[in-house]
């Protein structure tokens, strides 16, 4: 069968996921339910079908399973928003036509994604502006202490999303250009392997700009995922442990100083140590919330639409003019940061190790397409594009389940967020291409041969 | 490149085993301490979104009601206790608010008032999408005796010297079913009132404890209501008979120590239905010392002294009779004066509840039933899911002897301590009871246990006053036992 045949059959879970979810939050809301339901369903199947209309004409040969997974998890994500409120599952709806133009449009221009290598100190510079942006005043917003988002009038972007890829774009590039001096001329130190200082320094940078991005956004989630990013493709590329070592014991160092004097990041970090201290900080609240929320789960879940969230009757606060669930719901942000937690608290135990196993699915066909690519740059920007997205979902997994301090950060593809849902079409965009390339019969013909690294593999 | 590649994604396989993990052990594993956190709001608005059943008497006296609050599609429900004179059912039905928790009935019968049911029914109530609703319950208290039980024991209390500001208590057992008819406790206290903070705090600090059910929490002194254990013991051991003759003089020394009769009579040679029916002291203290401790403690085990009454009740709302030092029971090993306790005396406190188990036993042939407040439970289709199913508790005594206390019992009714007390005319037994609590004062603590009619027990009471002043048991406790017992019975 073949690649895309395969795709299309396996859009076929994506349908019954569609048709069964909004079954569910039917039969448990039919008390306000409109004819509406099962046109954003149908409106999201027809947009999955068209991508891979589109995927057969230009990337026949593209992985046939990357795009259906995260067909899936969209479609788990409208169902769980369309649970939380149905005017945000309209709203999502509409992004993921967005989401598609920039998907078909990346695939458009990017089929000879050498060019990305060419420009790659300006997709550099672009991407620190963008992370920096949120503190720029005027457009800058700020959300429970952290500064992630920009205000451009009525539209909140959050920069990051878009940053993540071209820090990936511009490592995958210097790595594979640096990667043999960095991992050739090294020396031995103490028993650690220390890279030889004239390529020391633009890692240095990388930290630099990691630490100087966990004081400027006070964000420790964005900093675990770009750096974490870095790591592993430093890795990758060199082949040895102790940079990863050099490179995390440094980062811990950075963050445990500047953590402490950052009062934000301080308070994340207590409320993670215990977020049941009696006179813990406020913010405690959301994550004992998140641990309730899973704890009414069990291993079945209560069930699509029947957890407690929005609260009833005399519980609902007055005061309360944005509407829920921006306010009146008893776990904060069930759309976007606690996402998971809702999946938790209504499909249980096995529902969210279904999510799980959907990244961890991703992850697989991601490193699959870096062995599959020939030449260095393919290699390091599929394994750079795969970790940057798959630790997304760790850290807000982690931190919506205590494993690490809670940064906001979204579920890619499950939660609400225009900006997350554009960003992460386009890095799948890119490993398709990637992927295409790598798996054409014919690797000769490609307009890059990658020679040199063709033959290191 | 792709040995690190498949490391790193062995690595961020094992990020996301630890997701699992974390996940499981707040979903599945710590759930339950996760659900017992105070900072948990959830249970609570949970079990509000579920209209509480009803709770009716036996004769039909709506005395609990949710009601809804808030309006909209998911309304909260309130507690209300819409009787006329709700401070007269606060105890035992207890309270059910958020803020200051469940007491009583409300507490006990929880399960069927809330609608909790089985795994297996409430998945099937999801596939039919039936909402959870919690069951009716109808209790065995009956709302006219209960009225009457406290406007006695009120009346009692204002007319009595020395009992004003203090506490009473009455139950009344169906001797063959073990059904309360009757649980008055004085003073009580407005249910509808606790669910504001301020007046609960005032409540539960007030010295006079309206809050406290007295008939199952309060332990007090029996004073001669347990002459009718020992005589129980006595005869049902082989070791007396009613004929059984012992010197009743006063001042015989009993544990080393002088016992006296009350008020210095002194007797002869006496015997046993005398000795009941006149209330001697002196005669009972020898027969505890001649059982002994272990008899004497076999016995009042088999009455249920020494473990919490087997009442549908909740436990911390129930104190165990025996005796006491420094608030822990003693047993049958430690030094008793076992005389005294068979009188009523030493370290011996008992609860109203306990006397009247002892009045139902020996009016139930010497077998005690299990006491409840279940009448019935009907689901909101009106199906009874649960119906009063009388338990025996235990076999204390056995027939023959259960009627020779009877018949002895009815002695004093018709001629000693409680001569001139009657219930409808018919012929029933009593035994009065008068603790002295504080001898130079004069204050007394009166007692009536008794049971109607006597040749067919169907009713069993016990009357407690907390504090008189130079009166006695069967002048004082004694007509409102029979006024409740002729009520219950007329109806």
């Amino acid at each position: 069968m073949s690649a895309r045949n395969r795709e299309l059959l396996a859009l076929i879970p994506v349908a019954l996921l569609l048709i069964g979810g909004f079954a569910a939050v039917f039969i448990a809301r039919s008390d306000q339910i409109g004819d509406l339901s099962l046109i954003y369903g149908a409106y999201f199947f027809a947009l999955c079908l068209a991508a891979h209309a589109f995927l057969r004409f230009r990337l026949p040969y593209a992985d046939p399973y990357l795009f259906p997974l995260c067909a899936l998890l969209a479609a788990f994500g409208l169902v769980m928003i369309y649970r939380i409120d149905d005017g945000f599952a309209l709203n999502q709806a509409s992004v993921f036509v967005l989401g598609l133009i920039a998907f078909c449009g990346t695939i458009l221009l990017l089929r000879d994604y050498s060019v990305l290598e060419r420009y790659r100190y300006l997709i550099a510079l672009g991407g620190i502006l963008l992370l920096m942006a949120p503190r720029l005043p005027g457009i800058g917003a700020q959300a429970n202490g952290a500064y992630l988002g920009l205000s451009i009038g009525p539209v909140n972007f959050q920069p990051s999303e878009i940053a993540k890829i071209a820090i990936v774009i511009f490592l995958a590039s210097y790595l594979a250009e640096h990667r043999e001096l960095l991992s050739v001329s090294a020396r031995r130190f103490l028993g650690l392997t220390i890279p030889p200082l004239k390529h020391f320094g633009p890692l240095l940078l990388v930290w630099g700009a990691a630490m100087v991005l966990l004081v400027f956004t006070r964000d420790l989630g964005s900093s675990i995922m770009f750096f974490g990013a870095f790591l592993a493709m430093l890795y990758v590329a060199t082949n040895r442990f102790s940079y990863v070592l050099i490179g995390l014991g440094m980062f811990l160092l950075g963050a445990y100083l500047l953590g402490s004097s950052i009062q934000h990041v301080q308070e994340r970090f207590d409320i993670w140590m215990d977020p049941f201290a009696p006179k813990g900080p406020e913010g405690a609240g959301q994550i004992q919330q998140s641990l309730f929320a899973q704890a009414d789960g069990g291993l079945f879940g209560t069930g699509l639409g029947d957890s407690l969230l929005k609260l009833p009757g005399p519980f609902f606060p007055e005061s309360c003019n944005a509407g829920f669930p921006e306010c009146g719901s008893i776990l904060p942000a069930p759309h976007t940061d606690f996402i998971y937690a809702v999946i938790v608290s209504e499909l249980g135990l096995f529902g969210a190790c279904g999510v799980i196993l959907c990244y961890a699915l991703i992850a697989a066909r991601g490193f699959k397409t870096a062995i599959m690519a020939s030449d260095g740059f393919s290699k390091l920007l599929a394994a750079g594009l795969t970790t940057v997205f798959v630790l997304q979902a760790f850290v807000i997994i982690g931190g919506v389940t205590k494993v690490i301090p809670l940064t906001g950060v979204t579920l890619p593809f499950v939660s609400f967020g225009g900006s997350s849902v554009i960003a992460n079409m386009v890095l799948i965009a890119l490993l398709l291409v990637i992927s295409d390339r790598a798996r054409r019969p014919h690797a000769s013909a490609s307009p890059v041969a990658g020679t040199e690294e063709g033959l290191a593999l | 490149m792709n040995v690190p590649i498949t490391r790193l994604y062995a690595f961020l396989l094992i990020l996301f085993a630890t997701l699992v993990y974390f996940t499981s052990k707040w979903a599945v594993f710590d759930a339950e301490s996760l659900e017992d956190k105070t900072q948990n709001r959830r249970p609570l608005i949970e079990e509000q979104q579920v209209p509480r059943g009803t709770i009716t008497t036996s004769d039909g006296v709506l005395i609990a009601e949710s009601k809804p609050q808030g309006g909209g599609p998911h309304p909260v429900y309130v507690r209300d206790y819409p009787a006329d004179d709700p401070s007269v059912f606060g105890n035992p039905t207890g309270y059910s608010f958020v803020n200051v928790g469940r007491t009583g009935i409300e507490q006990s019968e929880n399960d069927i008032l809330a609608g909790e049911q089985n795994e297996f029914a409430s998945i099937l109530d999801q596939i039919r999408d039936v909402p959870q609703e919690g069951a009716d319950l109808t209790i065995t208290i009956d709302a006219q005796a209960q009225r009457l039980a406290v406007q006695q024991l009120n009346s009692a209390i204002a007319s009595t010297p020395g009992a004003a500001g203090f506490g009473g208590s009455v139950v009344a057992l169906e001797p063959d079913t073990g059904a309360v008819r009757v649980m008055a406790s004085v003073p009580g206290f407005d249910p509808n009132q606790v669910q504001d903070s301020k007046t609960f705090s005032q409540l539960s600090q007030d010295p006079d404890a309206p809050l406290v059910n007295r008939p199952t929490q309060s332990i007090y002194e029996p004073g001669s209501t347990m002459k009718v254990v020992t005589a129980s013991a006595a005869l049902d051991s082989g070791e007396f008979t009613p004929d059984s003759m012992l010197s009743g003089q006063t001042g015989i020394r009993i544990g080393g120590v002088p016992l006296e009769n009350a008020g210095g009579e002194t007797f002869g040679d006496i015997d046993m239905d005398f000795a009941l029916t006149h209330s001697v002291n002196t005669y009972f203290a020898q027969v505890g010392e001649q059982l002994g401790t272990e008899t004497m403690f076999e016995y009042m085990n088999r009455f249920g002294f020494n473990s919490d009454p087997e009442l549908d009740y909740p436990d911390n709302q129930m104190a165990p009779s025996g005796v006491y030092s420094e608030g822990h029971l003693l047993d049958d090993s430690d030094a008793i004066d076992i005389g005294r306790v068979a009188i009523g005396q030493e370290r011996l406190l008992v609860t109203p509840l306990q006397m009247a188990e002892v009045a139902a036993t020996i009016g139930n042939s010497g077998t005690l039933m299990q006491p409840t407040f279940l009448q019935e439970a009907k689901d909101p289709d009106g199906r009874t899911i649960e119906q009063l199913d009388p338990d025996e508790q235990s076999n204390v005594v056995s027939e023959e002897t259960a009627s020779q206390v009877t018949e002895m019992m009815t002695h004093v009714t018709e001629e000693g301590t409680a001569a001139g007390l009657t219930v409808g005319g018919a012929a029933f037994a009593g035994k009065t009871g008068t603790a002295e609590i504080d001898v130079q004062a004069g204050l007394n603590r009166p007692w009536f246990i008794g049971f109607a009619p006597a040749d067919d027990p169907q009713i069993a009471v016990a009357v407690m006053l907390e504090r008189c002043q130079g009166c006695f048991g069967g002048e004082v406790a004694g007509p409102i036992a029979t006024a409740v017992m002729e009520d219950l019975l007329s109806g």
